[in-house]
């Protein structure tokens, strides 16, 4: 038997290292990954409780945000596309223009 | 049959109002014809109306109240718009939508190519409305908006030519006279709901006997001032003779046959507070009496044909009040319908003239009219033997009714003052029909050559009101005080005579009555019949008397500078005070303000302005070194999200422990 602290450690320990390379990374693709790696952190966490709670509501919040996240991630390789083709050029840095 | 009597009673005053907006706001839009049918038309369908429920109060015999509308209430006060329709109310509907429909119809003929043609027929139908108002209200507030809204079109009416300066004071004074009237009135109106916390009659006359004795003579005096301007009464009937400047049919219709004799109904309608009141009554009978005798007596040697009517309307509204004044209610109610058929047919039949003689009004330049306008000569003469009181048409009954009742009643100074100003008005009567019709012709030749009977238009209702005069007496009032006006007002004016006078008595005073008018045909026809040359010689030897009676006994004159003198002076005074004074005082204010603003404006412009300019420059570096914070970069601005997570979660967590 698996204590839920271990499972609540795991999903901290991705959750850290998704917002790591979401704030250090500076090309678009591997954030998107990292920002899925928080996505899947969370969905660990949610089912965890689900299990330990004996509430299928948990399980059910994890479904909906995977398929958010599959959303998430066409438009949002979609947007890399679009920028890609204006700058050729996949670094957040050069990705500067929502500001003053 | 009832629901449909209460519709017909609110239907009585719509149909003018309706008409009064349409041609009011719309009238310059359609033609004339339109206008004209719009306005006599709506006054017949309240005539039709007004038929329906005479014959149902005729039928049940009961007086109905409808509230058309609810106005205003609140704690233990409500004056409604309801109306109240007893007999009397009848009498007076089927006068004023009767002779109101006639004289609607005789003004499209008069008034045809008039400027301001719908205007009149606006005012006209306004007048209506106010006047079906006065009759019909069920409490005073309602009787005063009447009372207030002919007032009004009274004002407008005669000063109809408004581009003439005559016209226009005529009206300035009829409208000032009625307000004094008027403060009475409302002074009246006042007392009576201090007294019983209510404006509605039937409560108010079911109470009437708790009043102090005291009460109700101030009440009925006060009422009286009202009616006395309305009626155009000693001593505020001066207004009336000048009123005839506006047109004939408004002379006819307001100045004769309605408006005018509202004070008699409204003395009639408050007859149960004058009944409390010897003293009142007294009063009421005296200036009765004294105006009409003295308004006949200036009534014989006016020479324009319509003060001569004008004049002796008032001296007949004096036989009304006379009336009143002796309790003989129904008999003045009876000479008010009466004086309406007849007085509105010779006023009409005067526009005829007028008509005729493209707008003379001088009798002085009439004369030998009788080959040349037959019909207007004939209904003329019926009107003037029906108003001068021979037998059998219409005047002789009431005004004979109203001098029998005084004799009977010992009110012998009454009847003679009735008895002498019959004579006069039979004298002054036949002298302007001598002089208009008879004798040889005193036209300019042009006119001569031109005169010309009136349309269709303007006889027919002048053969309708000569009808009227002629049978009118007999049908309401025969036989007397037993007739069936009688009947019919029993109910709302009481039982005229208690006792009855001896069969014998009647016929005697009857026969006196017929005398006299003879006599005073008789005296007019000496004098005027053939020619005026003996009137002349009468008028030259006693000029004093004769230039007195010409000149209005200078009462205008007396009040000129009695009152209107010493106002204006006073009026003057106040106006230079007004100029001087309190404008000097103004504009004192408006410099200071001035030179308070001068000095503000500055303080504004070096010491409000540049705090501000600090104030926004300030922000404006502030801003300049703040915006840096947006890089643009979006991992800063995660980084910052994450921080500020952080912290929270640390807020959180310190917050639990503690």
């Amino acid at each position: 038997m698996v204590p839920l602290s271990a499972y609540v450690a795991v999903s901290a320990v991705l959750f850290m290292t998704g917002l790591l390379g979401v704030l250090i990374r500076r090309n678009f693709i591997i954030v998107l990954m990292a920002v899925e790696i928080m996505l899947n952190a969370a969905n660990i966490n949610l089912v965890a409780f689900s299990h330990h709670l004996e509430s299928m509501a948990g399980q059910l919040v994890a479904l909906f945000i995977i398929a958010i996240a599959a959303g998430e991630a066409a438009v949002g390789l979609a947007i890399i596309i679009v920028v890609f083709r204006g700058k050729i050029s996949t670094n957040v840095d050069e990705m500067n223009l929502l500001k003053w | 049959m009832s629901d449909l009597t209460d519709l017909l009673i609110k239907l009585i005053p719509i149909f003018p109002l309706l008409a009064v907006i349409s041609n009011g706001l719309l009238g310059s839009r359609y033609s004339h014809d339109v206008a004209h049918r719009l306005a006599w038309g709506s006054v017949g369908l309240s005539f039709l109306c007004t038929i329906g429920v005479f014959a149902d109060i005729l039928r049940t015999g009961v007086s109905r109240e409808v509230v058309a509308y609810r106005w205003i209430f609140g704690g233990d006060l409500t004056i409604n718009l309801a109306y109240l329709v007893d007999p009397l109310t009848c009498v007076m509907l089927l006068v004023v939508t009767g002779v109101g429909f006639l004289i609607h119809v005789y003004s499209v003929g008069y008034m045809h190519g008039e400027t301001g043609f719908t205007r009149f027929f606006t005012y006209m139908n306004l007048f209506m409305v106010s006047m079906l108002l006065l009759v019909m209200g069920n409490n005073y507030v309602v009787l005063f908006i009447g009372w207030e809204g002919v007032g009004l079109c009274s004002y407008l009416l005669i000063g109809y030519y408004y581009e003439k300066v005559s016209a226009a004071k005529a009206a300035s004074k009829a409208f000032v006279v009625n307000r004094i009237g008027d403060a009475g009135f409302l002074l009246a109106i006042f007392l009576v709901f201090i007294n019983f916390k209510t404006f509605d009659y039937a409560k108010v006359f079911a109470q009437v006997s708790q009043l102090s004795p005291e009460m109700a003579t101030a009440i009925a005096l006060c009422l009286l001032v009202g009616a006395v301007g309305k009626s155009a009464q000693l001593p505020l009937y001066t207004w009336l003779p000048d009123a005839m400047e506006g047109p004939t049919p408004v002379s006819a219709l307001i100045h004769a046959a309605t408006m005018v004799t509202a004070g008699g109904y409204m003395i009639v309608r408050n007859h149960v507070i004058f009944d409390q009141s010897p003293t009142a009554m007294g009063v009421v009978g005296l200036i009765g009496g004294c105006t009409a005798l003295f308004a006949a007596t200036i009534g014989l040697v006016q020479t324009d044909i319509k003060r001569v009517l004008a004049y002796s309307t008032v001296s007949q509204l004096g036989y009304m009040f006379l009336g009143c004044g002796i309790g003989a209610y129904t008999a003045a109610i009876f000479h008010l319908m009466t004086h309406a058929f007849f007085k509105a047919l010779l006023f009409l039949s005067a526009g005829s003239v007028i008509h005729a003689l493209f707008g003379e009004q001088d009798i002085r330049n009439m004369g030998g009219l009788r080959k040349k306008i037959p019909w207007t000569y004939r209904l003329f003469l019926i009107g003037t033997v029906a108003i001068a009181g021979i037998p059998p048409l219409a005047g002789f009954w009431s005004k004979d009714e109203i001098m029998a009742h005084a004799f009977t009643h010992h009110q012998y100074l009454l009847y003679g003052m009735a008895a002498i100003g019959a004579l006069l008005t039979s004298f002054y009567m036949f002298r302007l029909t001598y002089l208009t019709f008879y004798g040889s012709s005193r036209m300019d030749h042009h006119t001569e050559e031109h005169v010309h009977e009136s349309p269709m238009v303007m006889l027919g209702p002048l053969m309708a009101l000569g009808f009227l005069s002629l049978v009118g007496g007999l049908i309401l009032g025969f036989p007397p005080e037993h007739g069936w006006l009688h009947s019919f007002l029993a109910p709302v004016a009481g039982v005229a005579s208690e006792h009855e006078p001896a069969a014998g008595l009647v016929f005697l005073l009857m026969g006196t009555a017929t005398a006299i008018a003879l006599i005073g045909w008789g005296l007019a026809h000496f004098l005027y019949g053939a020619s005026d040359e003996t009137a002349n010689r009468w008028a030259e030897k006693f000029s004093g008397v004769y230039t007195t009676l010409l000149n209005k006994y200078y009462v205008d004159e007396l009040y000129d500078f009695l009152f209107v003198e010493p106002l204006k002076r006073w009026g003057a005074l106040l106006d230079w005070f007004d100029r001087t004074v309190v404008d000097g005082l103004v504009r004192g204010v408006g410099q200071l303000a001035d030179w308070g603003s001068t000095g503000s404006t500055w303080i504004e412009k070096h010491v409000i302005y540049a705090g501000l300019n600090v104030i926004g420059y300030g922000n404006h570096l502030a801003a300049r070194q703040g915006r840096r914070m947006q890089s643009g970069m979006v991992h800063h601005y995660a980084a910052v999200i994450v921080a500020g997570l952080f912290l929270l979660a640390l807020v959180v967590q310190l917050v639990i422990q503690m």
